[in-house]
């Protein structure tokens, strides 16, 4: 009985994954799966909070708008160091998949330099906001604006974290199979933030800015 | 490379779990999605800065490149494709864009329709005297 369990899991796991009912998929293919449906339900949180906004970009209450607070060139430089980090971030995917640990940390220590960039970026941003005035009480528009940008950031500042618990085991346990997994997973977290953050980037600055 | 790598998994019979669906990845998906990408931003912000486009098209205009951009990231970064480990991955992402699409333009469009039938709050005081 139980040497035909094991022929039967031995079966499972040389079938090819596939959604045709060849059996049960990888774990890695799994795991992906469900951390693919968490980041689906944070970008829906994330839509809420983007409908917020673009309800009450205009009811700025007699206070700043978006086209005298926003400046282009500082949201470009963003933009850059967030795209560049999930390059980064890719490349360190690929270097722990062939073994090649000292990539997979120069990889991540570029991707965190760059994440810190943009994160330090924003809040100099914010704090320019407190300082003119213009904070998150002022008026609906700017409320809707620091809850979209600030959870967006604070998404950045989790991930930061993750990375540095990533590379720590990574440095302890080696390329085993489940910091594999999670090495993958954090970077589908990122890459889903370099996406929330090109919608965001659309909306709020450079609409924003004419 | 990757290649050899999943071939080297099979041989050694290794558990579920292994680089099976990074085969789609390679150093240039990722660089031709970072020059993608890199475009497709400069495209948006040549569009936003200058008189390129017609003035009143160019909300639409951000967004289509905005959306093209979401792909791109989607595609080489995210690696969701045709594959057929991907199936689960694609339908869950469909009806994640159909939720996000839902609440977007729903409140859009039930918060314009009030606006525009609102009376105003100085009508509502005016009102209560």
């Amino acid at each position: 009985m139980s040497a035909q369990a094991d022929v039967i899991e031995l079966a499972a796991r040389q079938a090819r994954p596939a959604a045709s009912g060849a059996g049960p998929a990888p774990v890695r293919i799994i795991v992906g799966y469900g951390f693919w449906i968490f980041l689906l339900s944070d970008i829906i949180l994330f839509s809420a909070l983007f409908a917020t906004y673009a309800v009450l970009r205009g009811e700025t209450a007699g206070g700043p708008s978006a086209h005298e607070l926003f400046e282009l060139r500082h949201a470009g430089i963003e933009t850059l160091a967030l795209l560049l980090s999930s390059y980064t971030c890719g490349l360190g995917v690929l270097a722990m998949e062939q073994r090649r640990m000292s990539a997979f940390n120069l990889c991540c220590a570029l991707t965190f330099l760059l994440g810190a960039t943009f994160l330090s970026l924003e809040v100099s941003e914010f704090a320019g906001l407190l300082a003119r005035g213009a904070g998150p009480s002022r008026s609906a528009f700017l409320s809707a604006f620091f809850s979209l940008v600030g959870l967006h950031g604070a998404h950045v500042t989790v991930g930061l974290l993750w990375l540095v618990f990533l590379m720590a085991q990574t440095a302890r346990r080696g390329p085993l199979d489940f910091v594999r997994r999670r090495t993958l997973c954090f970077s589908l977290f990122w890459h889903a933030l370099d996406i929330i953050w090109v919608a965001l980037l659309t909306l709020v600055y450079l609409m924003g800015a004419r | 490379m990757e290649e050899s790598g999943a071939s080297s998994v099979t041989v050694t019979g290794k558990g579920p779990g292994v680089a099976e669906n990074e085969t789609s990845a390679s150093f240039w998906t990722y660089t031709a999605g970072l020059a993608f990408a890199l475009l497709l931003t400069a495209a948006s912000f040549i569009v936003a800065q200058t008189d390129l486009l017609w003035p009143a098209g160019v909300p639409a205009g951000l967004a289509v490149l905005a959306i093209a951009q979401m792909g791109v990231h989607l595609v080489f970064f995210l690696h969701i494709g045709t594959d057929p480990d991907h199936t689960n991955n694609v339908l869950a992402l469909a009806f994640g864009v159909f939720i996000v699409v839902l609440v977007v333009v729903g409140s859009l469009w039930i918060m314009g329709h009030l606006n525009a039938n609102m009376v105003s709050s100085s009508a509502v005081m005016e009102m209560q005297r």
